[in-house]
């Protein structure tokens, strides 16, 4: 069975992305680059607490990464986080080619 | 027989598998819908085609993961389109199987897209939808999304 191959930070990164305003902020970030909690804010639509509860869930799934300079905190995305995602999808396509092998096996052996 | 990977357009949201069986539809609808059967090529399970149904599918557990696939049925439109879903790991799927049939035995399209109920309600209209997600960050991934 192929998700086994699959560890925590996936899980991590589903979770993360599950949410559409944990997306459109990752994808700001992955388009326009490094910005401020402020600057995010104003595209986001919503409170300052509430996207800086999202860059936390970011955070912890490795989607984007922090660095401070003064007052303001600065956010950028890291899209290699998704490679575990990409490659938990790739293990099912394996996983179902095997399946349909097994299938085909199987109809060639039932009564018709 | 021909049989397709995922569809590279499709990028990430979505897995497709399609193969013709020289099997008739009714032959091979049992294979899908009968839970011995079922056990035989795809995994343990408490499967009915019955809407609405919960069941599971059981394999071998392994470390960070107890082999248990939690899904409800969702469609069954007899001898064309079964669909459960399928979640497992914090990951909800949805896997539709769509029968058609063909010259010489039965086309079988399966269907696996992600991520459950808040995917599906991000294809009606709300702006931040994984397709739109997926299409923009290709770019930044490069090849390594397909």
């Amino acid at each position: 069975m192929t998700p086994d191959k699959t560890n925590l930070g996936t899980n991590y990164v589903f979770r993360a992305l599950a949410d559409p305003t944990r997306r459109a902020i990752f994808e700001e970030l992955a388009r326009h680059g490094e910005q401020t909690v402020h600057a995010l804010t104003g595209y986001a639509g919503v409170s300052q607490p509430a996207v800086s509860k999202h860059l936390t869930v970011l955070k912890r799934a490795k989607l984007v990464r922090h660095r401070r300079e003064g007052r303001e905190t600065h956010y950028r995305a890291q899209p290699d986080a998704l490679t575990p995602m990409v490659d938990w999808l790739r293990h099912y396509g394996a996983f179902w080619r095997d399946r349909f092998d097994r299938l085909e096996v199987l109809l060639e052996r039932m009564d018709p | 027989m021909n049989d397709s990977g995922s569809n590279p357009a499709e990028g990430t949201r979505t897995l497709v598998i399609e193969r013709v069986f020289p099997h008739p539809p009714e032959k091979v609808w049992r294979a899908l819908t009968e839970s011995p059967l079922l056990t035989q090529w795809l995994m343990n399970n408490d499967f009915e085609p019955v809407v609405g149904r919960k069941f599971q599918f059981r394999s071998e557990p392994v470390p960070n993961w107890d082999g248990v696939i939690d899904c409800e049925v969702l469609i069954v439109d007899h001898l064309k389109r079964l669909s459960y879903s399928w979640s497992s790991l914090g990951a909800d799927f949805v896997v539709l199987w769509t029968l058609t049939p063909a010259e010489d035995g039965t086309h079988v399209r399966m269907e696996q897209s992600g991520f459950g109920p808040d995917h599906q309600a991000a294809y009606k209209g709300a702006k931040y939808g994984w397709q739109r997600f997926f299409d923009g960050l290709e770019r930044v991934l490069g090849g390594s999304a397909g």
